[in-house]
């Protein structure tokens, strides 16, 4: 019998433009890119230079402080350009990429003779145990950590997310190879959630795990949230987390020795001209994709959904990890006494405005802030969605004034910036909250480390 | 709008950082925005936002507040003109009333506002909306007469040392305008306290049998008054039949807010109807208020029980009716900045201050007002509330980690 948890706290942002059935079928391009931004907590040092030939799956560069961390190619071909910004920070790598794409040879791996350090070396040389996210600190996962227990998400209940049980259709080999390679990395339990309100997603009805399942609001499919319901992050404990749509990109890495981090992205938002699923790969230039099927002009484009996406450029390449892509008009005008009328139609999750007498309206939301920034004034609406035991408040004036110790009293280890994100977007004062806390995390992690 | 805009555009290079009025630029970023909610997009975290600002918020605790505020008019020209006798048509009622408000309002927010600009000028900051309810609720809780510089010096002193020393709306410790009319009461005692100060009789010979006491003024006369003593039956009761039915203080004169007192603190019916709306849009706690009450009923029902003069005995609900009890559950204690922060806290926080703000009026007749202190009391004791509510649950993770 699995544990089965209702969310109470939390909130559904409902927006027009959810994913029809409608499928793209395959997308490529000529360049593909893979970001060191994508990657919290990395500092990269290059394995190629501009001109290298790579397969797919040869390391493109890694963390020069744990060089068990590697990012990998998506795609075989050349390295065009290393894009740098200010200070020669890395910002991208850019690959053209073949015509055929040609495989590093990794090697299949045998689960079941396979023992640990051999299943970490194989995470790590492949590419895909960069899907992996370690807790505290929100930052990608080294091999070389012994997690207390792994959480794979199987929830997509965010704003406008994919429906899973498309996305993973067809592919349970590859998921339950990935849930047993994941095993061997724990001496804990491997977590499934599931989400009792969605599509039953018989893929990852695997072996191996405990399986969890959750019902009610977003954050439901938040994996912190997930954390804290059934077991708790301490100090010095680490956890690992990743997200189910990931799962046959790693089984087959492990089947076949082959890194393909290849998705069916959900194509989502009132400005798709056409909304549906494409198969794409990861870092693929999504320049001719976007010029025909969404509408470019005065748009917010997305990877991801709009509480945790990154903003994409219209000649923008998929982001790792995102298998979702988000199109939402730019909110860049300003509206006459907006905050005196009694705005109707407005979107808010708080009752001062009156939609909230229409609960299952869709809105057409835009980026607007609707305000400016502002000290904190109201109490107690950040608890209204975060279902966790901790103040957030009191833990984000931690973080704000330094206080490494505090924070860890009050439950840092135990969040990421995700877990704020829809108390941010209802946030009165329009403070950063997600920024807050990588802030804190990476002050936490430079005095842990 | 376009109007609105060429203007705002137009004075935007006088105040902007070279320009000639620059300490007018808070003021005119204020304007600009209150005008027109910018047209400022999301840049980190999450994409879109909710169309709540702290504008929003005040602006419905505004709403909340003015219908108390038009009854207060009302009511400073009906006892005024009741007590010279003269005639009490509504609208003369009103107009007397809006007459001597109108200026209390624009002095006070002139003067907040001011002080507010100059520190948002010199900290480069925009100026923040809180005192657009705290500019509002000073003048609701002073008496009619008091002269208009000593609204602005109050006014002042709360937004200077009430607010700015401590860095800002949102870093206060206590409620600006409670505090506004703590330092009144203890600068201007005359003018604040007393049988002279709450009903205007200026233009005309006072009635016969006129008193200018509140209720409360009137209670505290009897404080020394033991009830089992037979001599003082004739004085007690002479007071005590006004808090009959048909009496001045009557239950429902009370509750309706037909008895004297500050501007906008006595019509008990009109503010929880405020009080509700805040509840109701969620801009109000409802923890605070509810809390509030209950501490207030179980102090009246405690002297109640073990009264010794009339004060003490009075109905417990007629008590929470007087004064300023309900104005500052609903108007004041709610204050998110100085109320308790914590979910528990607030419970805590509302129910001390009810049941002290009962207390100190009873106990203390020379402090009718026993709730103004009693919130302020408890602005300061919120923090230490908040802190315990904290430490259980840094206790409770501590202890998994023990357990672990």
């Amino acid at each position: 019998m699995s544990q089965s948890f209702k969310i109470r706290k939390g909130y559904n942002i409902k927006l027009v433009g959810e994913a029809s059935s409608n499928d793209f079928g395959q997308y490529n391009a000529s360049t593909y890119a893979v970001s060191p931004l994508d990657f919290p907590g990395i500092t990269p040092k290059l394995a190629v230079k501009a001109g290298s030939k790579v397969l797919a799956g040869d390391t493109l560069f890694y963390d020069k402080d744990r060089p068990e961390v590697k990012i990998c190619a998506p795609v075989s071909g050349e390295v065009a350009e290393i894009k740098r910004g200010a200070k020669r920070k890395i910002l991208a790598v850019l690959l053209l990429a073949d015509s055929e794409t040609s495989y590093a040879k990794h090697g299949a791996f045998d689960l079941t003779k396979g023992d640990r350090e051999a299943a970490a070396t194989h995470f790590s040389s492949t590419g895909v145990g960069a899907f992996i996210t370690t807790r505290p600190y929100g930052v990608v996962a080294s091999m070389n950590e012994q997690p207390r227990d792994i959480f794979v998400n199987g929830i997509q209940s965010g704003p406008l997310n994919g429906d899973l049980a498309a996305q993973l259709a067809g592919k349970s080999e590859a998921v339950q190879a990935a849930i047993s390679a994941l095993a061997l990395m724990t001496t804990g339990k491997v977590y499934v959630s599931h989400d009792v309100d969605a599509t039953d997603v018989p893929e990852l009805q695997v072996d191996g795990a405990t399986h969890i399942s959750f019902s009610g609001k977003h954050p439901k499919g938040l994996v912190g949230t997930q954390i804290a319901k059934v077991a708790p992050i301490n100090k010095g404990e680490v956890v690992w987390t990743l997200n189910a749509i990931d799962l046959p990109i790693i089984g087959r890495a492990f089947l076949t020795g082959e890194y393909a981090p290849e998705y069916k992205v959900a194509v989502t938002g009132s400005k798709a001209m056409n909304t549906g699923y494409a198969t794409m790969l990861q870092g693929v230039n999504l320049n001719e994709f976007i010029s025909a099927n969404i509408n470019a002009d005065n748009t917010r484009l997305i990877a991801g959904d709009v509480l945790t996406g990154i903003q994409l450029a219209a000649d923008g390449f998929l982001s790792f990890g995102k298998a979702q892509l988000t199109a939402i008009p730019e909110g860049n005008q300003t509206e006459f006494f907006g905050w005196v009328l009694p705005g109707f139609g407005k979107f808010s999750t708080n009752r001062a405005f009156w939609g909230w007498l229409f609960p299952n309206r869709k809105y057409d939301l835009d980026t607007n802030m609707h305000g400016e920034e502002r000290a904190f004034v109201v109490s107690g609406e950040y608890e209204k969605f975060i279902p966790m035991d901790i103040f957030p408040q009191q833990l984000l004036r931690s973080i704000l004034i330094k206080d490494i110790e505090k924070m860890e009293q009050l439950g840092i280890y135990e969040v990421v910036p995700e877990d704020f994100a829809i108390a941010e977007v209802a946030c009165t004062s329009k403070l950063p909250l997600q920024q807050i806390v990588r802030d804190g995390l990476n002050d936490l992690r430079k005095e842990m480390i | 709008m376009k109007f609105v805009q060429n203007i705002i555009d137009k004075t935007r290079p006088l105040v902007e950082k070279d320009g000639k009025r620059n300490l007018l630029y808070p003021l005119h970023n204020a304007l600009e925005t209150m005008a027109f909610v910018p047209d400022h997009t999301t840049h980190s975290g999450a994409h879109v936002r909710d169309a709540i600002d702290l504008k929003r918020t005040m602006v419905t605790v505004i709403f909340a507040m003015v219908p108390a505020l038009l009854f207060g008019m009302w009511n400073i020209g009906r006892l005024h003109f009741a007590a010279i006798g003269g005639e009490a048509a509504l609208l003369d009622s009103f107009l007397f009333g809006a007459l001597k408000m109108l200026p209390m309002i624009t002095v006070t927010y002139a003067a907040g506002l001011g002080v507010e600009i100059f520190f948002s000028w010199k900290r480069n900051h925009p100026v923040n909306e809180g005192f657009l309810v705290s500019g509002l609720l000073i003048p609701m809780i002073m008496p009619v007469d008091i002269p208009l510089w000593m609204v602005a010096a109050s006014t002042i002193f709360a937004v200077l040392i009430g607010k700015e020393v401590f860095g800002g709306t949102g870093m206060n410790l206590l409620n600006p305008a409670l505090t506004a009319r703590a330092f009144a009461f203890f600068a201007y005692p005359t003018w604040m306290s007393g049988d002279q100060v709450w009903i205007n009789t200026k233009g005309g010979e006072v009635v016969d049998g006129y008193s200018g006491a509140t209720a409360l003024g009137d209670l505290a006369t009897t404080t020394g008054l033991r009830l089992d003593d037979p001599s003082t039956e004739a004085i007690r009761s002479s007071v005590m039949t006004k808090f009959e039915v048909g009496g001045d203080y009557s239950l429902m004169n009370a509750f309706l807010g037909l008895i004297p007192g500050s501007i906008g603190e006595t019509s008990a019916f009109l503010i929880l109807l405020g009080g509700l709306f805040l509840v109701f849009k969620g801009v109000g706690s409802w923890k605070i208020m509810l809390s509030f009450f209950v501490g207030g009923l179980a102090m009246a029902g405690i002297f109640n029980l073990f009264a010794v003069n009339e004060f003490m005995g009075l109905n417990p609900l007629h008590q929470l009716m007087l004064g300023g009890f309900i104005f500052g559950m609903v108007f004041m204690a709610t204050d998110p900045v100085s109320a308790a922060q914590t979910e528990t806290g607030k419970y805590i926080y509302g129910f001390l201050a009810g049941f002290f703000g009962i207390m100190i009026r009873v106990f203390n007749p020379a402090y009718p007002e026993g709730i103004m202190l009693a919130i302020l009391f408890m602005n300061v004791m919120a923090p230490l509330i908040d802190y315990y509510v904290v430490e259980a649950n840094i206790k409770r993770r501590a202890k998994r980690v023990a357990h672990a």
